[in-house]
């Protein structure tokens, strides 16, 4: 029987707690601000015993990917988790860990990237990270971040994907806010996340595999491709049917995308991660007032829900997507490129703008939201959009 | 320590019929060290390099142990990776705690002690129970014989040209076995292909303590050093005897000279080294009289210092 015990917790406390339940066999991890209270909560598991785990305390974001990788590849359930200039360092491992198709599990406290130096939130680090083959789950609040990492598991080690999973939590907003939470009972999320049953492990000595070899001299490096984007495309089914089991377990809710009122909105803003919740704040506001305002956040960002952005947002008259992170020379942010590209092929499609938001942690104040929704209802109206691309509250 | 009967009984883990050049000192590296790891079932792992590409094309692969490349400067921490997954899945109870394996990365000089220097440093300070194996063959030699921190002084390779001004390498090598040693790990020590008994007890050794172990093996390269293919073995032995590569080890801190048959009375001339390589052309022309001085005096320099710390 589930029991679920309701906590006052940090995001990364939870996320240590659900790496903990989902007992990895190796962890290797490096210090990185904000994601260091997980790696200290997880030192302290591995010091009282708690945990059976391997923790690899390495040198750095790079050979903490590339003993993840070591680890995988040998048969291991291999977890860990960085951040911003971490997760930049790790650049290269990304793409070998997510083409030898091996299911780590990483949790990214979205954080921006240097230069100039700053350790706050934006999404500069993970979108940078958008293409390297890695399935990519972005949470609102401390509550989706452990569910994520649990569910995560099981998407990362399903015959038909493959391929690994990054929880992304939101820097000091997510990582270091106490929030209201649930944690389900050890016992709930083993049997939930099951025992990992590697098929070509380094270490069956039975059965000598090699992993890593070289496909180029018109070796089938082009078929391998194709095979890894088959298997991301795949992963869409069983990150439903995932969310749908543990739903069944927890309670709560998990879509592709989530909306808030998009059934009959005329002007809706896209978001991802902790903005959503402001967002929403602001919508409440205004729907009480009579104006017909979504919210679409998107849970999953790779592999992105296409289909699901553009049934919701094809009946708008005008849509905002917010952006915390930039694409710089490129039409938009990241997200805005997706989100247009999904309603290419729909014959009614709304006015859309983009809006970059909140760099290196800049506030998202209510009134800036506000003044968002304000613009989408001139739009909506027939005015001009304020312009493709707008620094939203920049100085 | 095992004799040339027994070494010639034991299976050979790295299969012919792969496509390094004919006569690499690489490969020659490979398999003598595996000798040493005896009947222990064995996890190699390779850097990006001639080894890795010329052993592992899909769908084939020489190594008849289970085998895994990830990139160029991380064989150390992938291995450690694979050793932690071992002890962490005997913890688990899914490996039976009695089950024994050995793991080994290789990588070349430029995975080693250049941009692979820092995955090295954290491995072995990291204690992990593997054995890390460097062949030296003194450059990049995949991507076309540029200079590496192994290159010697004085030596040609394609950055560090011969022309007007330039005569080579201007710097010494990086001395990376007494980096190693200043770890304080378990085993350390220094080999060369040419010496199958003294590499091969070294690498049982290695294979047989607890905890990291390095073997720095001297390798030469035909194509990168200039010599015809079938000198690999005598140039790595002139190496030996003209004392440009002593051979030594430290045992839990212990320096130790392995061959008394080089000293400081009988050893060679660096000429005897040089001259046969093409790469070393350069030294003999009467210009460049005083760097060929300086490389002697360079060699002079890390012998005497190799006895002092051994002792000897």
């Amino acid at each position: 029987m589930p029991t679920q015990k309701t906590l006052a917790v940090t995001g990364n406390v939870l996320v240590a707690e659900a790496m903990r339940q989902c007992a990895p066999d190796v962890m290797a991890a490096y210090p990185i601000t904000p994601q260091t209270t997980i790696v200290e909560e997880f030192a302290k598991f591995v010091a009282n015993g708690r945990v059976h785990t391997e923790y690899v305390t390495v040198e750095s974001e790079h050979s903490a990917m590339s003993s993840c990788v070591g680890a995988s590849a040998a048969g291991a359930r291999v977890m860990t988790a960085t951040s911003s200039q971490g997760l930049a360092l790790m650049w290269e491992e990304l793409f070998i860990a997510a083409g030898m198709r091996l299911p780590i599990v990483m949790a990214n406290a979205n954080r921006a990237l240097s230069a100039p130096i700053n350790i706050h939130c934006d999404h500069s680090d993970i979108m940078g990270a958008r293409d390297t083959g890695w399935i990519i789950l972005f949470a609102e609040n401390a509550q989706e971040a452990y569910d994520n990492t649990i569910m995560a598991v099981r998407i990362a080690e399903h015959p038909d994907v493959m391929l690994p999973v990054m929880t992304t939590l939101d820097g000091f907003i997510t990582t270091h806010s106490i929030d209201r939470a649930e944690i389900m009972d050890d016992d709930t999320v083993k049997e939930f996340v099951g025992e990992y049953v590697p098929e070509y492990a380094l270490l069956d000595t039975d059965h000598p595999v090699s992993h890593g070899n070289f496909a180029g001299l018109g070796g089938p490096y082009f078929e391998f491709k194709r095979s890894q984007r088959n298997a991301i495309d795949r992963s869409a089914e069983v990150i439903r049917d995932v969310a749908d089991e543990w739903t069944a377990i927890c309670g709560r809710p998990f879509g592709m995308v989530e909306g808030w009122g998009m059934e009959d909105a005329e002007i809706a803003i896209v978001a991802i991660g902790s903005t959503a919740g402001n967002v929403r704040a602001v919508a409440r506001e205004l729907r009480a007032q009579g104006v017909r305002v979504g919210v679409l956040k998107v849970r999953c960002f790779r592999p992105f829900p296409f289909a699901d952005v553009a049934d919701a947002l094809a009946g708008c008259k005008a849509v905002a997507v917010l952006d915390r992170a930039e694409s710089f020379g490129a039409e938009g942010g990241p997200l805005f490129l997706e989100v247009r590209s999904a309603l290419y092929d729909r014959t009614e499609r709304p006015a859309i703008v983009n809006y970059i938001y909140g760099l290196g942690g800049s506030d998202v104040k209510l009134d800036l939201l506000r003044r968002v929704y304000s613009d989408l209802s001139d739009v909506a109206d027939g005015a001009q959009v304020p312009g493709r691309l707008v620094y939203l509250g920049a100085r | 320590m095992a004799n040339i009967k027994e070494l010639s009984r034991r299976e050979d883990r790295l299969e012919g019929g792969h496509r390094l050049c004919a006569g690499c000192g690489a490969s020659i590296a490979v398999r003598q060290v595996l000798l040493g790891a005896g009947l222990t079932p064995v996890v190699a792992g390779c850097a990006t390099g001639c080894l890795e590409v010329s052993t592992t094309i899909y769908p084939y692969s020489s190594w008849k142990v289970p085998f895994i490349h990830n990139a160029f400067e991380n064989s150390a921490a992938t291995v450690s990776g694979v050793e932690s997954a071992f002890k962490g899945l005997q913890r688990a109870g899914k490996i039976p705690a009695d089950k024994k394996m050995k793991f080994v990365a290789f990588g070349g000089d430029g995975g080693t002690y250049d941009i692979g220097l820092q995955s090295l440093s954290g491995a072995m300070e990291r204690g992990h129970d593997m054995v890390y194996v460097c062949y030296d063959n003194g450059a990049y030699m995949n991507t076309g014989i540029q200079r590496s921190s192994a290159t010697p002084l004085g030596a040609w390779a394609t950055t560090a040209e011969v022309g007007k001004v330039g005569q080579g390498k201007p710097m010494r090598r990086k001395d990376l076995t007494s980096i190693m040693a200043a770890h304080h790990i378990p085993y350390v020590a220094q080999a060369s292909i040419s010496e199958w008994k003294d590499l091969t007890t070294k690498a049982e050794k290695a294979f047989a303590v607890k905890g990291p172990a390095f073997i720095n093996v001297f390798a030469p390269c035909p194509r990168g050093w200039r010599i015809p293919y079938d000198k690999t073995v005598e140039i790595a032995s002139l190496a030996v005897k003209t004392a440009f590569w002593p051979l030594f080890e430290v045992e839990d801190g212990v320096w130790k000279m392995t061959t008394k048959r080089v000293t400081s009375e009988n050893r060679l001339p660096i000429e005897e080294f040089l001259t046969p390589q093409g790469r070393f052309k350069h030294l003999f022309k009467p210009e460049n009289a005083e760097l060929l001085a300086a490389v002697q005096a360079e060699v002079d320099r890390n012998f005497a210092y190799v006895q002092g710390r051994c002792g000897a």
